[in-house]
């Protein structure tokens, strides 16, 4: 066989295309399933760990470094094979999102906090001074200028989130991954990988692409 | 004539540094009262106390208006009565001049948008930036910033202006458009303490002129007895320092 037919068969392609087609789906709904709900869930951690009470803040604070520290594929495994023995038994999808969320949120976490940090104290004092409440200032004041600065940074970690979500095949969620090497057992013939990969490649290039945008933009407009 | 603020044995210790000792200042309706001091002498601290933006120790008190100061319910309402202009004018880079003004009036006072954007016109007019009124900061000079936060400060009408050292990070040639501007709210009978290094603007528009030093009031009178004639050895070491430059 040709490496073409090898690699690019084009029957394989064919017969396969409708089964990774249907995976690229559950991942592309996972991921922003994971990023959203990690945005969300960021968020409100970095405000605690900011704001909150001093228990509320040690808390927020543990959470971060755990799930900064634990590779996403223990914890899919722990929370997919190990949570059962304590009766909580979570779909291969749910399991998948919760694991990336949660890791998701404490990277995201982090990322506010450095935005919201990087705002000068005289804004918060000038907000105050003015006698804007604290939602006030928070919303017309700190976070859209701490907006600008996160942008880079959680569009990476969206990047990651996708490319996370490849995990999920190990507990039998059949995405992109998982849909490609079963196709490509049924196949015996590895074009269905080398698409999936196409297709990986397809969805996080124009991604990375925007980050360098991004960042390149905010560089050279400082604060506005 | 009522007093607008009145402080009554002020302290704030950091750590076990005293930066106030034991402060008692009143400043009445429509008076201009300016604080001189060498550096670290507690003049930023004491200002800042006044709208809480440093908690002070207790047993000190502080009363603007009526009001006295401390965290809760009524904060909000003393810091809108209280306004503050800075060194480094803190406008907000993401809104125009014009938004920068807008906000606090339609956030705080729930002032209508129309409305809002009238008062801003004048403000904008009574301090000569509204040729610049659809501006970003970073667009403009530090005086013109410095005219936005008074302007700023201004659309909220309150009772008192608190001035902390706002010409001394501009350029020199920058100076002098920002004190005019001083000038003519003192004159047009808005109450203001200021902290300042301009002796030349205090001994003009100052009513009352204090001398802090190691976080305590040395002296206090009339601008001619602090410049020509003052009683204490420190203000006029102080000021021989000053007028030596
Ligand atoms: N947040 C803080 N923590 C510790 N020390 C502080 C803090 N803020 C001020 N101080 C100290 O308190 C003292 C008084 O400071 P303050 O800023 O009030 O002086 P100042 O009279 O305004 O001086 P300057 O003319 O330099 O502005 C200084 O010695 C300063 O180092
Ligand atoms: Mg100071």
């Amino acid at each position: 066989m040709s490496f073409a037919e090898t690699f690019f068969n084009w029957d394989v392609l064919v017969n396969s295309f409708p089964l990774l087609l249907s995976g690229l789906k559950i991942t592309l709904f996972l991921g922003v399933v994971a990023i959203i709900a990690g945005l969300v869930l960021g968020l409100i951690v970095a405000l605690v760990r900011l704001y909150g009470v001093k228990p509320a803040r040690i808390i927020a604070k543990i959470y971060i470094d755990i799930f900064r520290s634990i590779p996403i594929l223990v914890l899919l495994i722990v929370v997919y094979y190990a949570l059962p023995f304590v009766g909580l038994r979570l779909s291969p999808f749910m399991s998948a999102a919760l694991a990336l969320t949660l890791v998701s949120g404490a990277y995201t976490a982090e990322i506010f906090r450095a935005g919201i940090e990087a705002i000068p104290r005289g804004q918060f004092e000038a907000s105050q001074a003015l006698g804007l409440s604290y939602r006030h200032m928070m919303a017309d004041i700190v976070l859209p200028q701490a907006i600008r600065i996160v942008i880079p940074p959680l569009t990476n970690n969206c990047i990651n989130v996708m490319k996370d979500t490849a995990l999920a095949s190990v507990v039998a969620m059949p995405d992109l991954l998982k849909q490609a090497t079963q196709a490509q057992a049924l196949e015996a013939n590895p074009t269905p990988l080398i698409v999936a990969a196409l297709m990986y490649i397809a969805i996080l290039w124009p991604l990375v692409y925007l980050v360098g945008r991004l960042e390149k933009k905010y560089r050279n407009e400082v604060a506005r | 004539m009522t007093d607008i603020v009145s402080i009554s044995k002020l302290s704030k210790k950091f750590g076990s540094f005293t930066a106030l000792d034991g402060i008692d200042l009143n400043v009445a309706e429509g008076e201009v009262v300016c604080i001189i001091g060498p550096s670290g002498s507690g003049k930023s601290t004491l200002i800042r106390c006044i709208n809480l933006l440093e908690q002070f120790d207790s047993p000190g008190r502080i009363v603007v208006d009526g009001t006295t100061v401390k965290r809760g319910k009524e904060l909000a309402r003393v810091r809108a009565e209280v306004g503050m202009v800075f060194q480094s004018f803190n406008l907000f880079p993401h809104m125009t001049i014009r938004q920068n003004i807008k906000l606090a009036p339609m956030r705080v006072r729930k002032t209508g948008d129309q409305a809002a954007d009238k008062l801003a016109q004048q403000l904008m007019q009574q301090v000569g930036i509204e040729a610049q009124a659809d501006k970003y900061p970073d667009q403009l000079s530090g005086g013109q910033q410095q005219r936005v936060a008074i302007a700023r400060a201004l659309a909220m009408k309150p009772r008192i202006l608190l001035f902390d050292e706002p010409t001394s990070s501009l350029d020199p040639e920058m100076v002098g458009e920002v004190l005019d501007v001083m000038k003519r709210l003192a004159e047009s009978g808005v109450t203001m303490l200021v902290v300042t290094h301009e002796m030349g603007f205090a001994r003009q528009v100052a009513d009352r002129v204090v001398f802090m030093d190691g976080g305590k009031i040395v002296e206090t009178g009339k601008p001619d007895a602090i410049f020509d004639d003052p009683r204490e050895a420190r203000t006029r070491n102080f000021l021989n320092a000053i007028l030596a430059h």
